[in-house]
């Protein structure tokens, strides 16, 4: 059985009522969850003694401007046992922006959520010390979204104090 | 470095770095210290800045606050095709230019489905493999100028130099390449450029030998290092340090070897691991790194067959200068890609490559356009910073001067 079933086969075993979905482009295998059931899937995916992701490479999320849930959390993870990488997707709705940590899972996951708080603006639920990562604190908008302008907004990087 | 007073630094980075004390910032300023490392200071090799608390001389916290260059390369991404990135990619890791062209031509390569020729592909492995080597060669020299071995430094870069020669005859350019091309790369590598990668790979060892026992028998070199900022390997997995740095502590993860890309699988190398994890056991990976590198060199100019350098795809790739002026279908060609993008299927791919800092990914996002609806950048440097709060912990503030040289961050990559 190669890698590839053998997640979708674990995860089907463990999680039979939560809804995800399994997709796979370019030899990638995708899984689409609800945000409420994130830790559990990571913290799960982590732990399992025949998986065992234990790296967390990449969290973030992408601005889908029109659609009705405006965000997708991407996270890439990767297992060094097994030498396979799984995307986990989340969607987010703009009017609920924000999403459980996985900062107990992966002590990686602060600075990527860090991150993508603040390129994103979604707040990432118990993370231990959710600041602005690049942007100074007093900036007000979040510059991947996409309806913040490429030329940035006039005025609105406080300049240093003389 | 500075003293601090309490209006000086935002409110959310004090509460960061006293979380695990009782104290005020106000006593602090008594008892303990509060003291601002960079961002233009020289040991944070570039504009890395770190607030750290200390008692005495110790380190009992420290914070590090990145973004001082952070130029919204995401957001530009999103606004220019994918030939148009190239060049920006070369400022990110601007240490190792050609690492960064690779690593982005091979995602975009994989999301519009490009078969690349196999000369190309060997030549993309001979020059990723020389800038881990350039790149290395900064490290170390920068890292024992940190710690106070000036003479190195000199000697490493007369190496790098001959590296940015042959960058400079293969290319046209010595320090942003932009050599690739999205479907192989921008030019052939000339006879002259690969006889002088030979003679360069031939004296190599003997050189790097040379700068090796200026340090190795150095004691103020060993004993600054050894047992300071020692990253278990578990706790380097969990904090996702790739690289260098993880393998001093004893994971033997390469993704040369782990998901092997371009031609990687037919190349006979060695992983160097080391299991102590500390400073002087990542000097000691990258040594043995370079030498790992100049023998993959070694084997590509074996193997390096003759034949095409860009992929006969001619809604893909862009056609050869001469062609474009000469006949109409690529003329016709040349000015839908530059000027409406190859527009890859609809689709969303990530691919990472071992760079010499880590691991090098980029995750893209196409919806049947010239650009890129979300470009982002996995970097390795970014990731590896996590872990300095970790290792400085109870070292002294001279050895946090050790500590990030040993990490090799580079900010470009960092800050995006």
């Amino acid at each position: 059985m190669s890698v590839k079933e053998l997640v979708i086969e674990k995860v089907k075993n463990q999680f039979p009522n939560y809804q995800i979905e399994f997709s796979e482009y370019l030899d990638e295998l995708c899984l689409k969850i609800n945000k409420e059931n994130i830790v559990e899937i990571c913290s799960f995916l982590k732990n399992d003694e025949d998986l065992q992701f234990l790296l967390c490479e990449d969290i973030t999320a992408v601005d889908w401007a029109t659609r009705k849930n405006r965000f997708t959390v991407v996270y890439h993870i990767f297992s060094l046992k097994n030498k396979f990488r799984l995307k986990i997707k989340a969607d987010v709705e703009e009017s609920d922006c924000s999403i459980d940590s996985v900062t107990s899972v992966w002590r990686a996951a602060n600075w990527q959520e860090r991150e993508c708080y603040d390129m994103y603006g979604i707040i990432f639920k118990n993370h231990p010390d959710l600041r602005r990562m690049y942007m100074p604190e007093e900036f007000e908008y979040y510059p991947l979204r996409k309806d913040f302008p490429l030329m940035g907004i006039p005025g609105s990087l406080p300049l240093p104090k003389k | 470095m500075e003293r601090l007073k309490k209006e000086d630094v935002h409110p959310k980075i004090v509460e960061a770095l006293l979380r695990d004390t009782d104290i005020t910032i106000d006593d602090a300023l008594e008892n303990e210290m509060i003291l601002n490392m960079g961002p233009q200071h020289p040991a944070t090799h570039g504009v890395l800045r770190v607030l750290l608390r200390l008692d005495g001389e110790t380190v009992m916290n420290a914070v590090p606050e990145l973004g001082y260059l952070h130029r919204g390369y995401e957001k530009m991404a999103e606004n220019m095709s994918y030939y148009e990135y190239i060049p920006h990619t070369d400022r990110l890791d601007y240490i190792s230019p050609m690492a960064n062209n690779v690593a982005w031509v091979l995602a975009v390569e994989k999301l519009a489905g490009i078969e690349v020729p196999l000369r190309a592909q060997y030549i993309r492995m001979m020059v990723a493999e020389l800038a881990r080597i350039a790149s290395h060669l900064v490290a170390i020299g920068a890292f024992a100028m940190d710690v106070g071995a000036l003479t190195v430094f000199l000697w490493t870069l007369r190496e790098r130099e001959k590296i940015l020669d042959i960058w400079d005859i293969l290319c046209g350019a010595r320090f942003t390449n932009s050599y690739t091309r999205i479907g192989g790369v921008a030019n052939d590598a000339q006879p002259e450029a690969l006889a002088k990668v030979k003679w360069f790979i031939d004296q190599f060892d003997e050189n790097l030998t040379e700068c090796e026992k200026l340090l190795n028998s150095n004691r103020i070199f060993i004993e600054r290092l050894e047992n300071i900022g020692i990253l278990p390997a578990d706790l380097a997995i969990d904090l996702g340090v790739t690289g260098p740095s993880l393998r001093a502590s004893g994971v033997e993860f390469d993704l040369r070897r782990a998901t092997p890309y371009l031609q990687y699988d037919k190349i006979d190398f060695n992983i160097p691991t080391y299991t102590e994890g500390d400073c002087l056991a990542r000097y000691f990976v990258r040594v043995d790194e370079m030498r790992e590198s100049a023998k993959i060199v070694r084997q590509v100019l074996d193997k390096m067959p003759q034949g095409e350098i860009l992929a006969n795809m001619p809604k893909k790739v862009l056609p050869k200068k001469t062609e474009i002026y000469t006949r109409m279908e690529e003329l016709i060609h040349d000015f839908m890609i530059v000027n409406f993008g190859i527009n890859p299927p609809v689709g969303e791919i990530y691919h990472a490559i071992e760079g010499s800092k880590g691991e090098l990914g980029f995750y893209l996002v196409s919806k049947g356009e010239g650009h890129p609806w979300k470009c982002k950048i996995r970097s390795p440097s970014f990731n590896n910073l996590q872990a300095l709060p970790y290792l400085v912990k109870g070292h002294m503030v001279s050895d946090v001067v050790a500590i990030i040289g040993s990490i090799d961050p580079i900010m470009g990559e960092a800050d995006k």
